[in-house]
Order: C-alpha cells, then structure tokens, then sequence
C-alpha cells in the first residue's frame, strides 16, 4: 500500500461511512479485550484456546479469569468437543485458535457434537484469509466458510472492522446454538464505530440509490477496500451499491434480491476461495428470483504464499483497485 | 417373563439378589434388542450385547438419575461413545422408564424417536448424541469440567469400545483429562476385543491398554473386571468409590470390563461379523431360544 493512501479519506455517496487508515485496529486485539469485558456479566462464559493465545489475545481472558481458561494445548479436536460438554452443562464457551485448524481439524467435532446437537459454543477462527500472510499456505484459511456454512445450525459471522467484532461476540452470546466468527490477524481501519450494530441476518447497506449501475457485496477485510472502490466509482460516474456481508448465514437474501434486481448485476468481494465462500452465498440467494450476472473476486481455487499482508491480497486479485476494474468490467456487460 | 421395576431393585437389601434382578434386566435388554435388530432388519448386535451389563449396572445401581426428569441439571451423565450399541442404550433406557418399550420396535424408523445412532434431542434420557467414534471422552471431560466449575458435582461415565481408542481424539482428551484431572469422570472400557473388520489385536492392537491410561496420568482400577459378571461389575465400582474417597480424590479413573461381542447368543459370539450384520429368519430363531434360556436361568436366581 502506497504511504500516501494512509492519509486518505474517502467518503461514500449516502452513508457517510468512511476509510481512514489512521483509525485502525486489529480484530484479535479486539476480540480479546471484549472477551475481558464480557467476562465481567457473564459467568456462563468460558475460553478453550489450543496454545495461541498469545496470538489470538485469548491469553488476556485467562490473565484475568484464569479459572474459566482452559489451554487445551495443540489438540483442536479435543478442545472442540470438551467445549461442547461444557455447553451441555450451561455454559456458553469460547473456542479460539486459528481460523484454519478449527475448521479442518476440528470439523467432525464442529458438524456432528456442536452443530447437530445445537450447541451454544462460540467458535472463534483467529488469523481469518490470509491474514497470517508471512507463515504461507499451511496457515491460509480459505475454505472455513465454506465449511462453516453447509453445516445446519450454524451461524456464521465474518465482521468486517474492530467494531464488528464487538458486535458479533454480543449478536453470538444471544443465540442458543452454534457461532463461527472470523477474525484476522492485522489492523484494518475502523469502519462502523458509533453506526448500527451487526445484525445476524441483515446486509448492512453501505451505499444505496434509486437506480444502479451494479452492486457489489462484500465481506471480511475487503470491506474497506469496497469502500474505496464504490467512491472511486462514483466519481467516475459509475452507481454501485455497496452491501456489507457480515452474516454470511443466515443471509439477507432479501437485501441481495433488492439490490440485484436495480441493474441486474452483483460483484462479490471476500477474502476466501470463491468456490464456496461469500460468493457462492450471494448467488445462492439472488438466483432464485433475480436473473442476474455476477462476479466473483477472491481467491481462485489455488494454494496462496507467504509475503506482507497487503501486497499478497494484491497478488491475488482483492485490491481497491482490483474491485473498481472488475466492477467497471461488469457494469458494461 | 418377570416384570421388575427400578424401586423393586433399589429396595432390595441383600446384594446377591439385586445383582441378579440387574443381570436379569440386562439378559432382558439383550432381548429386546435381538428382537428389534430382527423386525428392523438394521442395527448392530455385536457391540451392543457385550454392553449389556455394565450399562444396566449403571442405570440400576449407580447413576444419580430421575427418568421423569432427564433433563435435571444436577443428574450423572453417561455417553455412550461407542453409539452403535444405540439399540441396548434404548432397550436399558426404556426398560429404566424413560419412554415406553413399544417404541423401541420404531427403531431407524422415519419420523422415530430412536435414530440409527444415540441423538441427545430426539431420545430421552441420551445425554450426548454419538455416532462417529472417539468423541465421548473429550465431551465427557468437557461435562467433568462443568461439574466441578458448578459444583454441581454430578459423575460422567464415559463407555468406549476399542474403535473409539483407535480414534487420535480419545488419546486427545485423554492427554487433556490427565492434565485438568476432574474428580468425576470416568472411562469405562467395553473390551470386547473384535472390531467391525477382525479381531482387535490384528486391526489396532491397544496392549497394554491400562498401562497407556496410567502413562497418561489416569487412575486406573488394579485388574480388568468381568463385564458380564455383576459380581465383578459391582467390586469394580467398590473400587472407584474407594479410590475417589466417593468423589474427594483427584480422577479421572479408568474400568476396563473383559466383555465378549455379542454375549448371550454362543454362534454370534467373539464373530466380527456379527458387529453390524442383519439378524435374519434363520439366525433369530437359533438365537432367540437361547437368550430365553439365559433369561430363564436368571430369574430363577431372583
């Protein structure tokens, strides 16, 4: 990323909602000083972490109650399953590490003892993407959501700033049953503080209008990027509606509907694979009442590799500059 | 046959005689079950019989349960982590009171109470839903946990079969339980010794078992007990009491039951074949009569 964008500040067409670099914050540190603070009214709350709680912050909830933290060391399976006996006994436990195991490691334990006996077990997948960009391929999750999301009875959240975060863990406490919320690793501007919470089921309309020349949905990190990208594009004359996916599932198909049937088209933004991810959940939910073409930026099906954050979400095609030539591309079609 | 309740069992005095009222309720189970795989066509024998025992000991003379009230906060926990003898869980459960015998002929029925493995949503008294092996012990160490956190102090009996130890997940949590060590979980070990595909010891051999508990930091009983002698069954868990000081002492603990796959029926016995296959016309009627007869000998006993 260019120094001279760090002092940018966008603003988008109707929402006000702005991309200020500054103003930044990591989802894991986040996450692990709202974990803290929630302990204090909820005594229902435990945390299990599979020895990275240095890295996922989960370190601060044991620091401060150790008698509700549990390493269960580098065994995600059983930390799974443990949690779930906790949860049968009235307790609402935290599971964290990072975002991959728990979603391949974990994944019988998540399918068959969380979600098919509806199990009110946070499951908190740290270093989300590629955030965790340094350590390479084996520590990419770009298949959690995809996998998070075929299993019935699972909610899955995939805030898109700090404040998300805060929000999703509050949203995640309320539900009687299973939650995975995808985290990350680095700091990413803040975005949302001071607006409407993150709601399980709705898309948060970040920029809407009469008519458009397109949508674009976006979930995760992208979603500051999409930010940018809709401003640059209206000044070049281009209307994109912009909605923000943080409940991946439930999905606001409603929202999605309402938006695609304006132009007819919809340009999907994650950080994940795209088969599978936020991409295929938008199309499943337009194309079974609006025609509609969409495209798809994410990952393309292939391993990623290690190198800064932002230059390997440039490599692989999720830049702000990459959505406004995509999303030009589909507007002429 | 005899019909005798849960309070006709709790209220007997003399020892001899209310271990064989649970030898009998368990012979009876065995039955239901036979019967049930039968008419069904679906279900696994083998692991099922050799549970019998043990799992009847537990429902009639050691868990703290209510079945009018299966969902009671302070009640002991039992999984079956081996969920394929589902069909001697709902035979012992039914035959305990917690739903009527005549749905346990519904069994893998659709639109059933009773699905093809335990579903702790759709069974009464199923206190966790098994099925794919090996999660019982983490689970169960996750309910200790809860109990101590609670002080609610209820027990959690874990039952496995050598499939759930072959899973890495048992070796997981029981790594994980030997460092958290719950003063109320305990694993006891189905050791029938024949796996769906041959005899144990040519599939995964687990030898030495208890020693592998113990290099685990588990409390381990001082033999392997008889799983199907109540006898034994009952000195077994004299032995727990003992070496938990009735919940004081540190756990987790460890039974391991020398049992045989498919007791009760001699030409299904110790046969892996007969872990999952369907019981047929011809094999009913040879092995009916039999667990009859063994029913017969018992309640002569009571």
């Amino acid at each position: 990323m260019k120094s001279a964008d760090r002092t940018q500040t966008a603003n988008t067409a109707n929402t006000g909602i702005t991309v200020n670099k500054e103003h930044a914050a990591a989802m894991r540190d986040v996450f692990g000083k709202h974990l803290v603070e929630m302990g204090k009214t909820h005594p229902e709350l435990m945390v299990l972490d599979a020895d990275v709680s240095g890295s996922t912050r989960t370190g601060w909830f044991g620091d401060a109650y150790p008698e509700r933290f549990y390493n269960v060391g580098v065994a995600e399976a059983n930390m799974v399953d443990v949690a779930a006996g906790l949860a049968t006994a009235g307790y609402h436990p935290v599971i964290s590490t990072f975002s991959i195991f728990l979603a391949l490691k974990g994944t019988d334990q998540i399918r068959n003892v969380l979600c098919y006996n509806c199990l009110p077990v946070i499951i908190a997948g740290g270093y989300g993407g590629i955030s965790d960009s340094f350590d390479g391929a084996s520590h990419h999750a770009l298949t959690d959501l995809a996998i998070m999301r075929a299993f019935p009875n699972m909610t899955v959240l995939s805030p898109g700033d700090g404040q998300e975060v805060k929000d999703a863990l509050e949203e995640a406490m309320k539900i009687n049953g299973p939650v995975y919320i995808r985290l990350s690793r680095n700091e990413t501007p803040l975005l949302f503080e001071g607006r409407e919470s993150l709601k399980v089921g709705k898309a948060r309309k970040i920029a809407e209008y009469d008519e458009a020349d397109l949508s674009i949905a976006v979930s995760g990190i992208p979603t500051y990027m999409a930010v940018e990208a809709q401003q640059q594009l209206k000044a070049e004359g281009i209307t994109a509606e912009l909605l923000e996916i943080s409940s991946i599932k439930p999905i606001d198909a409603e929202a999605l509907q309402a938006s695609a049937k304006k132009s007819g088209k919809l340009l999907t933004v994650e950080e994940h694979n795209i088969r599978g991810g936020v991409g295929s959940a938008c199309a499943e939910a337009v194309s079974r009442e609006v025609p509609c073409l969409i495209d798809m930026i994410g990952i393309e099906d292939t391993f990623t590799e290690s190198g800064p954050y932002d230059k390997l979400m440039t490599k692989y095609g999720i830049s702000v500059d990459a959505i406004v030539k995509r999303a030009k591309k589909l507007a002429e079609k | 046959m005899k019909e005798i309740d849960a309070n006709q069992i709790a209220a007997e005095k003399d020892l001899n005689k209310k271990l064989a009222m649970i030898a009998y309720k368990a012979q009876a189970a065995r039955l239901d079950v036979l019967r049930v795989l039968h008419e069904k066509g679906t279900g696994h024998w083998g692991g099922a019989a050799s549970a019998a025992d043990v799992m009847n000991y537990l429902y009639y003379n050691r868990l703290n349960i209510d079945p009018k009230k299966p969902a009671d906060e302070n009640r002991d926990r039992f999984i079956l982590s081996k969920g394929h003898a589902s069909t001697m869980l709902y035979a012992t459960l039914a035959g305990r009171g917690y739903f009527d015998k005549k749905k346990l002929m519904t069994f893998r029925d659709i639109d059933s109470d009773l699905q093809g493995h335990p579903c702790m949503h759709a069974t009464p008294g199923v206190d966790m839903s098994t099925g794919a092996l090996g999660h019982g012990i983490s689970v169960g160490l996750g309910m200790a946990l809860a109990s101590q956190h609670s002080k609610r102090n209820f027990w959690t009996y874990v039952m496995v079969g050598e499939g759930c130890l072959d899973e890495g997940e048992s070796w997981e949590g029981i790594m994980a339980a030997g460092k958290f060590a719950p003063k109320r979980l305990v694993v006891l070990v189905d050791y029938n010794k024949v796996q769906l595909d041959g005899p144990a010891d040519k599939i995964m051999p687990l030898e030495p078992l208890a020693d592998k508990f113990a290099a685990f930091n588990w409390t381990v009983a001082p033999k392997a007990y008889d799983g199907h002698d109540m006898q034994s069954i009952q000195e077994s868990f004299e032995w727990l009491d003992e070496a938990s000081n009735n919940g004081e002492a540190a756990g987790p603990y460890v039974i391991i039951f020398n049992s045989s796959k498919g007791k009760g029926v001699k030409h299904m016995e110790n046969d892996h074949k007969w872990h999952g296959a369907p019981v047929d016309d011809k094999n009913f009627a040879k092995a009916e009569p039999e667990l009859e007869a063994g029913l017969a000998e018992l309640e002569a006993k009571i």
